[in-house]
């Protein structure tokens, strides 16, 4: 037999292995970490119409989450504020901000008929999702276990991924996001400790019959 | 020690002992350079007319294929027939269909190795192919069933940002490894086998680009002792390994149904008569493919002789006459569990409006391949290639049989419905055709279709003793 081969092609094969395994290891770590929510969705902050802060209303001046997304407790949606409940406060307050144009023009003079303040949406789950606010704040779950520390955010950024991955964690272990029910929305409470939350938790979890779904229907409904 | 009747010519021996005495496995005295010169030459020769005028329609058919799944991919899974209540329907019958036909291959492959049929040696090749090819066109429809393609890597246990695992109490889950293990010992079975006579064509290849696409692909084969003993003891345990899979996988199909709550589904009769029906279907596709090449390359019928024919009639016989059991015994356990929705479900196979899917079955698997116990049409090629085609068609009626008659009635009489074909059902079946008769043109025209060595090995010149009783 001939060989039609060159001598360095004896040490193909091995640096074939090598380097398709170290591709193969790049492209899943690349995968993994450039193309799943974590980093896709981690950190959104768009620039909204109007400059509004949650870290002056909220840390400074002590407003409480009810106040303006007003139906957390009793629907599914947790709505963003309508512009009359802006303006009970701005009609005495900063009135004639040049911050507040939009919300102005929104409530032209009164009659609430302006155009709406487009506000941008920065946490939205697909479609097929079925997500209940009232059902996770009446139980134990924080607006800061989904949101982070908003009342520490000029401009509001996406703070978690929000993945599937990232609701089973919490619905197939609660007891590391109850807390009890008064501190639901104080966005600067902590627990002691971890294992003092994992206590607590499991307490909740048994006291209130805290039983996520993890199948498939109980958010894909 | 060599006794006296060694040194005697066959003519010499009494009729008792000529009885008894093997007839040879290749025809007209052939000899080691005959075969290796004659099936190299298949792949070396100039490509004849007959492949071009043969490539020419499965090419066109196999973009029909390709058209068709671009249609279904872009427009939507309902562009086949399949709606409630008949969810499963003509691609799950097209699946269980072509994972039969492949069962062919692993049989004559590990089974007939392991139990040294020595008259495998001759078909293993081309049926070890015909079976990857017909996995390749069977694993086309559960990839398109599961409806948004792009998510078909859901089949796979891999970590994801979903955080979900497969239901592996799922038997369709069973199936995706049945399947694909299966797919992966095939092509390793395969492939190890062609490694020497691939280092055969490298070593005769007179151009550049045939020394280097055969040189790859025999991996350095240099055909040394040491290079022997790791290539048998390595072919031997992918014979080992693959014999459970000829059992198992059609089983794991055949769970699809049997592990369901659907009466005429959920019988415990169905692991082996899935295994059964399969190694009739595939044998059935084998001897299709095999008479024709044959007949083409006519000096093959040294090497594939009347006899290897026979015997494989001989399988489908048996293995058919296994299926005719079933059917007949299922039937005997529809009327016997006393169960009137097992009942029903067989009354409407047999008299609803799928009768006559399943007369054709019943007629195609069972009645049919009796003829082959008559030695007569055993052994004339035209006849066996005619009645195979009743075992082709037949299986393919069978799996209909089963999934769409079963499910267009519901448990509801208000959900009952027939299923009726699209143009993308009827023209993506045909075109799989088309896939598989590319595959194995190609096949034929730049592998060994004959596994050159192995034969060789079963000539006469290949047994040290020459027949010496010892």
């Amino acid at each position: 037999m001939a060989n039609f081969f060159p001598k360095w092609t004896n040490q193909l094969p091995w640096k074939l292995v090598v380097c398709l395994g170290v591709l193969g290891a790049s492209v899943t770590a690349g995968i993994t970490y450039y193309f799943t929510p974590k980093y896709t969705r981690v950190g959104y902050q768009p620039t909204q119409p109007v400059p509004f802060s949650h870290a002056l209303h909220v840390q400074q001046l002590g407003m409480d989450c009810r106040y303006c997304h007003s139906f957390v407790e009793v629907a599914s949606h947790s709505n963003v504020p309508s512009v009359q409940t802006c303006m009970s406060c701005h009609t005495q307050v900063k009135a004639d901000s040049p911050r507040l144009t939009a919300v102005r023009a929104a409530w032209n003079g009164g009659k609430a008929d302006g155009p709406p303040v487009n506000w941008v949406r920065i946490h939205q789950v697909p479609d097929y999702v079925y997500f209940n606010h009232a059902a996770h704040v009446n139980r134990g779950v924080s607006c800061y276990s989904c949101h982070g520390a908003v009342n520490e955010m000029a401009v509001v950024y996406q703070h978690q991924p929000q993945s599937m991955s990232w609701c089973l964690d919490c619905h197939r272990a609660p007891e590391n996001n109850l807390r009890p029910p008064g501190e639901i929305y104080n966005m600067n409470w902590k627990a002691e400790s971890p294992e003092q939350q994992r206590e607590m938790g499991l307490k909740f979890k048994e006291e209130w019959d805290v039983n996520p779904p993890v199948s498939c229907g109980g958010c894909h409904r | 020690m060599a006794d006296a009747s060694a040194a005697r010519t066959t003519a010499e021996l009494t009729p008792a002992e000529q009885a008894v005495i093997r007839p040879p496995l290749v025809l007209n005295k052939r000899t080691y350079g005959w075969i290796g010169n004659y099936v190299s030459s298949i792949v070396e020769d100039k490509t004849p007319i007959w492949w071009w005028i043969c490539l020419l329609p499965c090419v066109l058919l196999t973009a029909v294929l390709g058209f068709c799944i671009t249609y279904l991919i872009s427009t939507g899974v309902g562009v086949w027939g399949n709606n409630h209540p008949v969810g499963w329907a003509w691609d799950i019958t097209n699946f269980v269909f072509w994972i039969g036909i492949g069962h062919a291959g692993t049989l004559i492959s590990a089974i007939l190795f392991l139990t040294r049929q020595k008259w495998r040696t001759s078909i293993n090749r081309a049926a070890e192919a015909m079976t990857l090819f017909a996995v390749i066109c069977a694993a086309i429809y559960p990839g398109l069933h599961v409806g948004r393609v792009w998510m078909a890597w859901f089949l796979a246990p891999v970590p994801n940002a979903n955080g979900i695992w497969q239901n592996f109490r799922s038997p369709l889950l069973w199936d995706v490894f049945a399947v694909s293990t299966y797919f992966t010992v095939s092509v390793l079975f395969w492939y190890t086998g062609l490694i020497p006579d691939l280092a055969t064509l490298r070593d005769r290849a007179t151009t550049k680009i045939k020394k280097f696409f055969y040189g790859t692909l025999a991996l350095g084969w240099r055909g040394g002792n040491r290079q022997w003993r790791h290539y048998e003891m390595a072919y031997l345990l992918l014979a080992g390994l693959s014999t459970p899979l000829v059992l198992s996988v059609h089983s794991v199909v055949s769970f699809d149904f049997a592990t369901s709550v659907i009466p005429g589904w959920h019988t415990t009769i169905f692991p082996p008569y899935f295994v059964a029906g399969a190694i009739f279907g595939g044998f059935a596709m084998v001897l299709t493919i095999m008479i024709p090449a044959c007949a083409i390359y006519k000096p093959l019928h040294d090497l594939v002789t009347v006899s290897h024919v026979d015997k494989m009639c001989k399988v489908i016989l048996f293995t058919g006459s296994i299926v005719g059991y079933a059917y007949i015994m299922e039937l005997f356990m529809a009327w016997y569990s006393a169960n009137p929705y097992e009942r029903a479900a067989f009354w409407y196979r047999a008299f609803g409006p799928f009768w006559w899917a399943y007369w054709s079955m019943m007629f195609c698997n069972v009645i049919a391949p009796q003829i082959f116990w008559f030695k007569y049409f055993r052994t004339h090629l035209v006849w066996v290639w005619i009645i195979c085609q009743f075992p082709n068609a037949g299986m393919w009626y069978e799996r209909f049989v089963i999934i769409a008659t079963t499910l267009s009635r519901d448990f509801l009489p208000s959900a009952w419905a027939q299923f009726h074909p699209t143009w993308v059902d009827i023209w993506m079946f045909i075109g799989t055709f088309g896939l598989f008769g590319t595959l194995f043109l190609l096949f034929i025209r730049f592998l060994p279709m004959i596994c050159m060595f192995e034969v060789k090995a079963v000539l006469p010149e290949a047994d040290p003793h020459h027949g010496e009783k010892h």
